[in-house]
């Protein structure tokens, strides 16, 4: 045992001396290629990496210093996680933040990265509550939560009904993974049913959900006007295929943004057509971002996945890719604000809380019109919050936005976030602090 | 009513699902009292490999099982030469940890070979409600389960056969009985357990294709073994009817739990309640319904 | 050469039935010790504290748990990560109802508890055995996870059923929490499994511990001489769940910091552990500190290995990591089916004789 500690140390050592002359800036990846997840985690880590690799190739990186990429397998395991955060948190010159795509592993992180103060960015998943900037110092959930998709999905069910006021007697069955992460819009959904008088059900589906035959006969006895889902990995292939074979109309299942990528709506083939799932950014590669991440990236042989190339523009590939934007972005108003090449991870926090990336700024980082402009303030940390409805077309194997933005409704999800943030900070001993 | 009957249809199909996984355990303990834990993951193996040969050279669906029929077989000689013959005699809990072992080697490998990613699997089975009967009866019957039903029971028919009328299945059915009786009159233990690895392979195949047909080939796939236990346990790990019949109990009383009292207590008892049903089975009798009673002496 | 006993000669019983009645033995288990609870937390960082030595130090303790039960006593489990859950919330929801409770007082009460949700589940052993009953505690395991995943009551209604530590001190040293440093964390986590693991030694070969053993070997023949299976195997059942929940508590309060149950406890736990016991040797104190550690650090040390040292990708390095992991565990059951610590002895018999073996 001694002496596989002795050798893991120096293996551990050549890991921290590894380092070279320049200065570069440390950006460590939680990826998951591995595991049950990995058919979700894959596009998105290659979305993620792709970006940073084109800034480094394109741009000799963010204003001129380079980007070194840090990846950690995390197989979507918090314990494996904590591994990789420790491993990664001190690598290079230090982590700048960290994204690790997994609420579980977020909440796990939200108290070390506020000790150890590394921003956490957790785009569109994690702790909804940490949208609070003034408890929450180190976490950003830019550019919107799940309540807010809660309450956008409610709004696109109204809006096709007729009106909010139509929604009382309706039934809306939320299909959800049985964990942290499928719980989380359950809040909001119970307190606009009681709001808009429709009718809530519950129906929780176990890890992994391979097997939901009860969860989808029991939709298809009760009729709900609508079904939501928060489902992540093949639970979603499943449900959208079960819905398919009971006959439930598709375009009155919404999902959740992590439940409308290719690979959720392929397995049920035609079927699938006109299924709706949430989204805050387009689809496609045919923008000019794209192309050059296949001349630069792809072309250039510095891809991560060189097997990748044609899925470019997958759903999930853009999250990755839009994850990476605003993180870059952040990074970048962190070194301006301090005038330093050399941005420690306090101030790529300042960075983040600075963040103000518009419609124009996106038209000049090639992608025109592929999401809506975010802004960030000391208060607020999950931005503007808007969410858009996309459809599939199985014909064209393609998922296409079909509505605009929509606002969330911030008088409902604000005092939820306040009183859960508020718990926080209690149960933490944090007081929060004073936004101007 | 028509729901009842609709949930207990919707069950006994599950059930047949959880049995094809149950029944290569059993072919396993059968023949060499190894609980194979690996039987999952050889789902997972040989759906990945029917896709990949597929996909990689664009074979039609008979040629890349038959094709896969023959890695399987190539596995099982292998298990056999690396793994089995060198634990013979060794305590069950052994065996079943090298099981395990195996597991994680043949699911690395998977991903190594075919890569991570969900991969579709068509190999032309129906898929779908059956369209007559939710029109006209408002019935609803999956295609693809009925196509599982009929292959299950055409697999345990060619089994009886298989065990009961040839040479071979004789010797299987001595090997079960007792291992040194069966060594004394000629019977070679190596080539029987390579066939019943074999045997079990393909089991997994047809699993693999039945649920890889469901969900997509992936990782997630390895995870029903979790499903086939209750099932084991309740059957008995010593008979193929009680595979069967074991499968049938527990998907219509894990559905109804799921669908009459999930919403009473709270969704997703599924899991538990499956393996607390199989738990009351052997309270009653220890062995499972079909095993061999188990005599104790000193 | 110098591993030898000859010449030390014992004069009385006590001395001979001594937990470690060989001298260099003594001294080396003495130095470990030592070195681990007085060079190491000088040394210590983040990254050995919360990613090497806490989750060996913390799965030791529950392979030891599982060991009792699995190992000496013949019961297999597979209940262990249903276990470890019990452990981990009955300390969340006593040291949010009494903030002023000592943490110490906090993890020997979850272990407790524990205890005696497995003498519960402990009860169909008395009818059900080998695999039939390592399926049938598959139940508890779905079961307990379920129960923590759905009563709101058990994560103090939190939006999504995360259970976060608050932060406690012992001795006026952070312990829990994200402030708590390396050093006291790993001290604490020592402290318990070092007192346990000497009581695991000393109950194993007591009075208690031989009628484990006699029932593990033959349970009828056991019963026949005057063991009574029934207090027997609860009381297996009890110490074992007792040790695994207060791993459990240490789990989720010192090394996580916040858990929820499907993931932190799912069943994969309950297979770790038991290759911990199985890989390391059953039936043997020794080995569940070395199977925890072979299962533990050396899927660590070869991603580092690779990903570090070689350069290979992640993503690969992990698909290679599984398949060596999966070998090195054939490997060793066929190498030595009695486990690491069963080597250890053979070395330590070579050693003996060296270098004149015949």
């Amino acid at each position: 045992m001694n002496l596989k500690q002795l050798t893991l140390g120096l293996a551990a050592a050549a890991a921290m001396t590894g380092s070279a002359y320049a200065y570069e800036l440390t950006v460590p990846t939680l990826d998951y290629r591995t595991g049950p997840y990995a058919p979700n985690g894959i596009p998105f880590a290659n979305g993620f990496s792709d970006y940073f690799t084109l800034l480094n190739e394109r741009d000799g990186g963010i204003n001129g210093v380079k980007i070194k990429l840090v990846p950690c397998e995390t197989s979507y395991n918090t314990k494996k996680g904590v591994e990789c955060y420790e491993k990664t948190k001190n690598a290079g010159n230090g982590a700048l933040f960290y994204s690790p795509l997994s609420t579980g592993m977020t909440y796990q992180l939200i108290p070390k990265v506020t000790a150890d103060g590394i921003p956490l960015y957790t785009m569109g998943y994690g702790r909804t509550s940490a949208a609070n900037g003034k408890v929450f110092k180190w976490v950003f959930n830019v550019p919107m939560t799940y309540w807010d998709g809660a309450t956008v999905a409610v709004q696109y069910a109204a809006d096709k009904s007729g009106g909010m006021d139509k929604l009382k007697g309706k039934k809306i069955a939320l299909v959800y993974h049985n964990s942290a992460y499928g719980k989380e819009p359950i809040r909001t959904l119970e307190v606009m049913s009681k709001k808009y008088g429709f009718e809530l059900k519950l129906l929780p589906v176990d890890h992994p959900g391979q097997e939901q035959k009860a969860t989808w006969l029991q939709i298809r006895r009760d009729r709900p006007d609508w079904v939501f889902m928060w489902g992540w990995g093949v639970m979603n292939q499943v449900a959208i295929k079960e819905a398919a074979s009971i006959r439930f109309p598709m375009d009155h299942f919404i999902g959740v943004w992590w439940s409308g990528s290719e690979n959720d709506v392929l397995p049920a083939g035609a079927k699938a057509d006109g299924y709706k799932a949430l989204a805050f950014h387009a689809p496609g590669a045919d923008f000019p971002l794209h192309k050059d991440i296949i001349k630069y990236v792809y072309d250039g042989g510095k891809a991560v996945d060189p097997s990748y190339k044609d899925r470019v523009g997958e759903v999930l590939y853009n999250r990755g890719l839009v994850n990476a934007l605003w993180a870059a972005e952040a990074i970048r108003t962190g070194m301006n604000i301090h005038k330093t090449k050399e941005p420690t991870a306090a101030q790529v926090r300042d960075g983040f809380e600075a963040l103000d990336v518009s419609e124009a700024r996106l038209k000049e980082l090639g992608l025109p019109g592929f999401t809506f402009g975010v802004k960030v303030t000391c208060a607020n940390h999950k931005g503007p919050g808007k969410v858009a409805v996309q459809s599939w077309d199985a014909k064209a194997k393609k998922w296409s936005i079909v509505t605009d933005f929509y606002q969330p409704m911030d008088d409902i999800t604000g005092p939820l976030v306040e009183e859960d943030s508020a718990k926080f900070a209690k149960e933490n001993n944090i007081t929060p602090r004073e936004c101007k | 009513m028509m729901f009842l009957l609709e949930a207990t249809i919707s069950g006994l199909m599950a059930g047949v699902m959880y049995s094809l996984v149950a029944l290569g355990f059993v072919l396993i303990f059968k023949a060499s009292g190894v609980f194979n834990f690996a039987q999952g993951v050889m789902a997972l193996f040989a759906g990945l490999t029917l896709v990949g040969l597929m996909e990689k050279f664009s074979l039609p669906p008979w040629a890349a099982i038959i094709a896969t029929i023959a890695v399987m077989i190539l596995l099982a000689w292998l298990i056999e030469f690396l793994v089995l013959r060198r634990l013979v005699n060794q305590a069950p809990i052994i065996l079943f940890m090298a099981t395990l072992g195996l597991a994680y080697v043949l699911e690395g490998l998977g991903d190594i070979l075919w890569g991570s990613d969900v991969k579709l699997l068509d190999i032309g089975l129906p898929q779908g409600a059956v369209d007559w009967l939710l029109d006209d009866y408002n019935l609803y019957v999956e295609r693809l389960e009925v196509a599982a039903a009929v292959t299950a029971v055409i697999m345990v028919v060619v089994l009886a056969v298989f065990f009961q009328k040839t040479r071979i299945g004789r010797a299987l059915r001595a090997v079960a009985d007792d291992h040194q009786a069966a060594l004394s009159v000629g019977i070679s233990l190596r080539t029987i357990w390579v066939i019943v690895w074999s045997v079990s392979g393909v089991v997994a195949l047809v699993a693999g294709i039945m649920w890889g047909s469901k969900s997509g080939v992936q990782f997630s796939l390895s995870l029903i073994a979790l499903k086939a236990l209750p099932v084991l346990m309740l059957g008995g790990f010593t008979s193929i009817p009680g595979a069967i019949i074991g499968g049938l109990i527990i998907g219509v009383g894990e559905k109804w739990a799921e669908i009459y009292m999930g919403p009473i207590i709270g969704g997703a008892i599924e899991n538990w309640f499956a393996y607390m049903l199989a738990l009351a089975f052997l309270l009653v009798r220890p062995q499972g319904l079909f095993g061999e009673k188990i005599i104790e002496r000193i | 050469m110098f591993y030898r006993e000859a010449g030390q000669f014992k004069t009385s019983y006590r001395a001979d039935q001594a937990l470690f009645p060989i001298a260099q033995d003594r001294y080396f288990v003495i130095a470990v010790v030592l070195a681990a609870f007085v060079v190491v937390p000088f040394v210590i960082t983040d990254y050995w504290a919360n990613a090497l030595l806490l989750p060996f130090l913390i799965y030791a303790l529950a392979a030891i748990g599982l060991n009792i039960l699995t190992g000496y006593c013949g019961q297999l489990s597979l209940g262990t990560g249903g276990f470890l859950a019990v452990g981990a919330y009955a300390s969340y929801k006593l040291m949010t109802a009494f903030p002023e409770l000592n943490i110490i007082i906090v993890f020997l009460l979850s272990g407790l508890i524990t205890a005696m949700v497995g003498v519960l589940f402990g009860i169909p052993s008395l009818r059900i055995k080998g695999f039939y009953l390592a399926v049938a505690t598959l139940a508890s395991q779905f079961f307990i996870v379920w129960l923590f995943n759905k009563v709101p009551w058990f994560f103090n209604y939190s939006a999504t059923g995360q259970i976060t530590v608050p932060p406690r001190e012992v001795l006026g040293f952070l312990v829990t929490g994200p402030n708590a440093s390396p050093a006291a964390t790993y001290l604490f986590t020592l402290g318990f499994v070092a007192v346990f693991a000497l009581m695991a030694k000393n109950l194993a070969r007591g009075n208690v511990g031989r009628s484990w053993m006699a029932i593990r070997d033959m349970d009828i023949a056991a019963e026949i001489i005057g063991i009574r299976p029934l207090k027997t195997k609860l009381i297996a059942f009890a110490v074992s769940s007792f040790y695994i929940g207060v791993a459990g508590a240490l789990l989720f309060a010192v090394w996580l910091g916040s858990a929820e149950p499907t993931e932190a406890f799912g069943i994969d736990q309950s297979f770790l552990i038991l290759f911990m016991i199985i890989i390391g040797g059953l039936g043997s104190i020794l080995g569940s500190f070395m199977g925890a550690a072979f299962m533990t650090l050396m899927p660590i040390f070869l991603k580092n290995f690779m990903v570090d040292g070689l350069g290979v990708q992640p993503a690969l390095s992990e698909h290679v990591q599984i398949v060596l992991m999966g070998t090195l565990i054939i490997f060793f059951l066929i190498v030595e089916p009695h486990g690491l610590a069963r080597l250890w002895q053979i070395a330590k018999e070579k050693l003996r004789i060296w270098p004149f073996p015949y």
